[in-house]
C-alpha cells in the first residue's frame, strides 16, 4: 500500500516545483499565476492525504473552501491582469512600477 | 507491486513531470495546457485516496472552467514573449536550488520515519456503496453552513469584481435602450391625421409622417 508520507512527499514535490516556478518566471505575470494555482493543489493534496489517513471528512470539507477561494483567487487576477495588459500593453513584472516610490 | 501503488505511482510521475514543464516551457498556451494536465493526474490521485467528489470537482471546475479561462487570457493577450524569458537561465540554478532544499528539507519532516505506514496504517478501504458526496454534503450543509454561505458570498463578490475590472465603458457604440423602447407611447411615434372621408383630390395631399424620434439615435 501506499504510505500517507508518500502522499505527502507528491505534494513536497509539486510545492516545491512552483516555488522553483516563481523563481524561474519572475517576468511573466501569467506563468506566476499559474504556479500560485500550483502551489494551492499541492496543498490540497496534503489536506486530503490526511483526510484519507485520519479518516477525517473535515480535510475535504476545507479543500472544498480552498478551492472556492483559489477560483475567486484566479478570476479576479486574470481580470487584473486584462486590465493591465489594456493600459500598459505589456505583463512583464519589471514594467509595472507605478506604484515605485 | 499492486495495481493501486502502480496507479498513484503512473498519476503522480505525470502530475509532477507535467507541472516541471509548465513552469519551464515556453509558451503560456503550453504551460496552461500542462497544468490542466497536471490538474487531471492530481485528481486522479485525489480518487485513489476516496475523495472522489472532490476529484470530480477539481476536473470539472478547474480543468473546465478555470484553465479554460486561462487559455481564453492567454490567447486573448498578444504578448511579446521574447522579454519575458529574460533571466529565466540566469535564475534557473537558483530556483533548481531552492525547490531540491525544500524538497529535502520537507523529506526529512514528512519522510516514513514520522507518516510511514508502520506509524500510519493504510486505512481500510470504504465498503461499496458509501457515498464520498453524501458524507462531504451532510457535513458541509450541517456543520458548515456558514462557511459554506461566505463561500458563496466570496464568490459572489469575485463575480462583481472580475466584471467591474475587465468591463470597458466604449465611446460611440450604438446600441439599443431598452427602457426607453418599453416606455415609448403611441404618440411618440405615430401622429394621427384627421382627413376627409372619401376626397380623391386631398387624399394624396395629406400623409401621414411619423413624429420626429425623440430616443438616443444617433
Amino acid at each position: 500500500m501506499i504510505s500517507l508520507s508518500q502522499f505527502l512527499i507528491f505534494g513536497a514535490i509539486l510545492f516545491s516545483i512552483s516555488v522553483a516556478g516563481i523563481f524561474l518566471n519572475r517576468k511573466n505575470v501569467l506563468v506566476l499565476l499559474m504556479a500560485i494555482e500550483l502551489m494551492l493543489l499541492a496543498v490540497n493534496v496534503n489536506f486530503i492525504a490526511f483526510s484519507h489517513f485520519f479518516n477525517d471528512i473535515n480535510g475535504q470539507i476545507f479543500v472544498f473552501f480552498v478551492l472556492t477561494v483559489a477560483a475567486a483567487e484566479a478570476a479576479i487576477g486574470l481580470a487584473i491582469l486584462v486590465t493591465l495588459f489594456r493600459n500598459r500593453r505589456t505583463i512583464n513584472v519589471e514594467d509595472l512600477t507605478a506604484m515605485k516610490g | 507491486m499492486t495495481l493501486y501503488q502502480f496507479l498513484f505511482y503512473a498519476f503522480a510521475s505525470s502530475a509532477v513531470i507535467s507541472a516541471i514543464r509548465v513552469v519551464t516551457v515556453k509558451n503560456p498556451v503550453h504551460a496552461a495546457l500542462f497544468l490542466v494536465l497536471t490538474f487531471f493526474s492530481t485528481a486522479l490521485v485525489w480518487v485513489l485516496m476516496e475523495a472522489e467528489f472532490l476529484g470530480i470537482v477539481l476536473v470539472l471546475v478547474y480543468v473546465g472552467a478555470v484553465m479554460v479561462l486561462f487559455l481564453f487570457v492567454v490567447m486573448m493577450l498578444d504578448i511579446n514573449l521574447v522579454p519575458l524569458r529574460e533571466g529565466f537561465v540566469r535564475n534557473l540554478p537558483v530556483g533548481m536550488f531552492v525547490a531540491l532544499v525544500m524538497v529535502i528539507e520537507l523529506g526529512f519532516i514528512v519522510g516514513p520515519q514520522s507518516f510511514g505506514l508502520s506509524i500510519y496504517p493504510a486505512p481500510t478501504a470504504a465498503p461499496a456503496g458509501v457515498s464520498n458526496t453524501l458524507a462531504l454534503g451532510s457535513e458541509l450543509y450541517t456543520t458548515f453552513v456558514y462557511p459554506f454561505e461566505i463561500a458563496a458570498f466570496i464568490l459572489l463578490v469575485a463575480i462583481v469584481a472580475a466584471i467591474s475590472l475587465a468591463h470597458r465603458k466604449r465611446e460611440g457604440v450604438l446600441y439599443q435602450n431598452i427602457d426607453a423602447q418599453v416606455r415609448v407611447r403611441r404618440e411618440d411615434r405615430m401622429r394621427i391625421v384627421k382627413m376627409a372621408s372619401s376626397t380623391p383630390k386631398s387624399a394624396e395631399a395629406t400623409e401621414t409622417k411619423p413624429s420626429e424620434n425623440r430616443r438616443n439615435t444617433p
